[in-house]
């Protein structure tokens, strides 16, 4: 999907993408890719920062926006970060990613059945429930995520914590039938 | 006493502390001199300095002068230039002069000092955030937290400041950390995993760029500042020759091509010859060499060089691209990048176009009436047919700085300082006393006017403490000149702000200790040059009072296009304000 939409979308134009960046544990590291963004003005959708299979090394995940020539100078902005070690742009290749979200939903007792059957039609977990809430675990794309948002909003969500899209490159680039 | 001579302090015999491993650690380096200021968190180190001859410590009278004197330093040695300041105020104090380098791509290493590590955070006495807030402003920064780190720190910012694109390394020295014990083991290399500047061109690239400029019938060589950092001024030279293309620089890019060349054609851009700029929009190859499409050099991007093909070679990627849109990139190291260029490059059939380029030149050169006052470009002229040439101009930032681009002829590379990128005023005067420091061959000439000499002036005392042999000219229009200039021509004649008043520099001159003259009138001139040349055992001041309301042309107003071009307009030519004609006469100047 997400390859599609960037082949397809015309030059000049805002797109989404997803930058996936191997940064080195170093002190000021991170601060120098955020403070990056904040200084030359560019988007941030989502960030996320976690440990990878290399002790010295985080893999950071950035959605970003922008048009061609904006993501062009992100990606050289970025390679230019004396501690990062690779930067790819996932969004020309096919890749695999999730997102994870803490959804605390209101409840009473009538509404309770129907939002655990939301929950599960989108394999989303209960982790936590009160007489007056539970909280829903929800796995997923960014998209599916959204969705499941969206379906519990009229019940009212008290509180909402997301992850933010991690993403990996996908291994297989074939076609798949 | 030389450390590294002495066998009793073998660094593998004994546990050193942080601020003899630092001292030592430059040592390694090669480095010779350090411009710097103590205090309370340095205290340790210049302890540690205090003994060791193979390095000279010269003490500005402020911070922001020991970083421009590390970056004028540096622009004429080639050489990192090392700047050592304390913790919290001495830190920030530095921010202008490392934003300044950071800006104009000048490798120098900063060391400031650091409250100890566990006050970190707490708000102690004079500590400041100098690490977070000089992140935007540096190629890279540390903090050392643990001695055993210390010297392979200092080896990689030395390592990152002048390898790549270069540019200032900070390196934050926490109180504790240089007086704790580590053995002292300098690394050979540096290994980084994270960093590897390219330095040959991609041959395919290269390839097609000579296929580019052999297919050219207009040619233009738009030069830059990266031309001198990679010391490619005879690649250049050999290049341009064989090929016969014309040659404009930048401002930064000035002395990298000899300007009494016939191929050269001055500066481009804002205040760029009428001719480089006219062939550049009349080029149909540019071909960029370590310059980086500044908005003073193209004005309206969309309409500079805009029927040309263009040719981009820079060491930093994100160079490419990011303003003008190029049709070969080559991410390389200028010097090898022209090197391999060379033989590929057959001697093309320019001679129309240089003949009508010569012709340009002769119908628009640089040129002012010349009066019984004294003018900027008057004096700037002289010096350069003084020297000819053989001297380092340290220019300010404004009016002067334009003019001392114009006016000189530039032979040499590492001839011109300038704080380009940024604009830093009160920039002159403390790179000069860095840049005497490398080049003791030729005379270094400060070129201030009355407005940035007063920005940094305290530094008149550290050139008569050391005996630092430049020439500060003062060149005093009682303006702010070019802030005047735009207000006169943009903004209604509404001088705001910009009349200013000076003290008297030549009983400053005295009352600091070194010798003043002061030139009133035009045939004052001459003689207090010669005055000021002759003084060879300090630095000498100079006053040169100028004509109050002069502009700089050519101009392409900011944002504009090569059809908002304007030359010296003529009632400029005709007379001088409130002088009588017959005085005057109409000085000219071509480059090349």
């Amino acid at each position: 999907m997400s390859e599609l939409t960037a082949m397809t979308t015309a030059n000049g134009q805002d797109r989404k993408h997803t930058i996936s960046i191997l940064v080195e544990n170093k002190f000021g590291a991170f601060n120098r890719i955020a403070g990056l963004f904040a200084a030359k003005g560019y988007n941030i959708d989502s960030l996320t920062v976690g440990p990878t299979e290399d002790d010295e090394i985080s893999r950071m995940t950035i959605v970003t926006r922008g048009d061609d020539s904006v993501i062009e100078q992100i990606m050289k902005q970025l390679n230019k970060v004396i501690n990062t070690v690779k930067v790819t742009d996932l969004t020309y290749e096919s890749f695999v990613e999730r997102d994870l979200a803490l959804i605390k939903v209101q409840t009473k007792t009538d509404t309770r059945s129907e939002i655990m059957q939301i929950a599960e039609i989108f394999r989303a977990k209960i982790i936590d429930i009160s007489p007056r809430t539970v909280t829903v675990e929800a796995i997923g794309s960014e998209q599916k995520v959204d969705a499941i948002i969206k379906m519990l909003k009229p019940f009212g969500i008290k509180e909402l914590a997301r992850t933010g899209r991690v993403a990996l490159k996908r291994e297989f680039q074939g076609e798949v039938n | 006493m030389a450390l590294q001579k002495d066998g009793n302090l073998n660094p593998h015999n004994r546990l050193m502390t942080g601020a003899e491993i630092f001292v030592r650690s430059l040592i390694e380096e090669g480095v010779d001199i350090v411009f710097g200021y103590p205090g309370g968190a340095v205290i340790g180190i210049y302890d540690a300095l205090h003994d060791i001859s193979d390095i000279k410590h010269i003490l500005t009278r402020h911070e922001q002068g020991a970083v421009h004197a590390a970056e004028g330093y540096s622009k004429a040695s080639g050489k990192p230039g090392v700047a050592l300041v304390t913790s919290g105020p001495g830190a920030t104090n530095t921010v202008t002069g490392i934003a300044d380098a950071y800006m104009d791509s000048i490798p120098i290493v900063v060391f400031t000092g650091q409250v100890a590590l566990k006050l970190i955070g707490n708000d102690a006495f004079q500590e400041a955030d100098i690490v977070g807030i000089t992140r935007p402003i540096t190629k890279h920064n540390y903090l050392v937290r643990d001695v055993n780190e210390l010297a392979a720190t200092i080896k990689e910012a030395f390592y990152v400041a002048t390898t790549g694109r270069p540019g200032p390394v900070l390196v934050d020295l926490p109180k504790d950390v240089m007086a704790s014990k580590a053995h002292f083991d300098y690394p050979k290399k540096v290994v980084m995993r994270s960093y590897n500047p390219h330095v040959q061109g991609h041959t395919k690239q290269i390839v097609k760029a000579a296929e580019l400029i052999n297919k050219a019938k207009r040619p233009v060589l738009y030069v830059g500042g990266g031309t001198i950092l990679s010391n490619a001024s005879e690649e250049l030279k050999a290049l341009a020759r064989k090929a016969r293309i014309p040659v404009t620089t930048t401002l930064h890019g000035l002395g990298s091509y000899p300007e009494n060349d016939e191929l050269a054609m001055g500066m481009l851009g804002m205040h760029g010859t009428w001719y480089s700029n006219t062939a550049v929009h009349y080029c149909d190859l540019l071909i960029a060499v370590g310059a980086r499409f500044d908005d003073r050099v193209t004005g309206n991007v969309d309409a500079f060089a805009a029927e040309a093909k263009k040719i981009h070679i820079d060491i930093d990627p994100s160079a490419i691209s990011k303003n003008v849109k190029v049709d070969v990139p080559i991410v390389g190291d200028v010097k090898h990048v022209l090197r391999d260029l060379l033989p590929l490059v057959q001697t093309l059939d320019t001679k129309d176009w240089l003949q009508t380029i010569k012709q340009w030149k002769e119908e628009h050169p640089l040129r002012y009436r010349n009066g019984k006052h004294i003018r900027m470009q008057y004096v700037i002229q002289r010096i350069g047919e003084i020297t000819n040439g053989n001297a380092v101009i340290v220019s300010d930032v404004g009016q002067h700085q334009m003019w001392a681009a114009q006016f000189f002829k530039y032979i040499y590379p590492r001839t011109h300082i300038t704080s380009g990128g940024l604009g830093t005023m009160g920039f002159s005067l403390p790179a000069a006393m860095g840049a005497s420091f490398a080049r003791k061959d030729i005379p270094v000439v400060s070129l201030s006017g009355d407005g940035g000499i007063q920005m940094n002036i305290q530094e008149f005392a550290t050139c008569v403490e050391y005996k630092i042999p430049i020439k500060i000219f003062i060149l005093n229009n009682g303006y702010l000149g070019m802030v005047r200039q735009w207000q006169e021509l943009f903004w209604r004649r509404r001088y705001s702000q910009v009349k200013m008043s000076s003290p008297d520099f030549v009983k400053l001159a005295e009352a600091y200790g070194c010798p003043g003259f002061r030139a009133v009138q035009k045939d004052e001139v001459n003689d207090v040059l010669a005055k000021a040349f002759a003084v060879n055992d300090g630095p000498v001041v100079v006053e040169f009072k100028v004509v109050k309301e002069d502009n700089v042309y050519p101009m392409i107003p900011a944002g504009m296009t090569w059809k908002e071009l304007m030359d010296v307009p003529d009632e400029e030519l005709k007379s001088v304000k409130g002088e009588t004609p017959e005085i005057e006469e109409i000085m000219v100047l071509a480059k090349g």
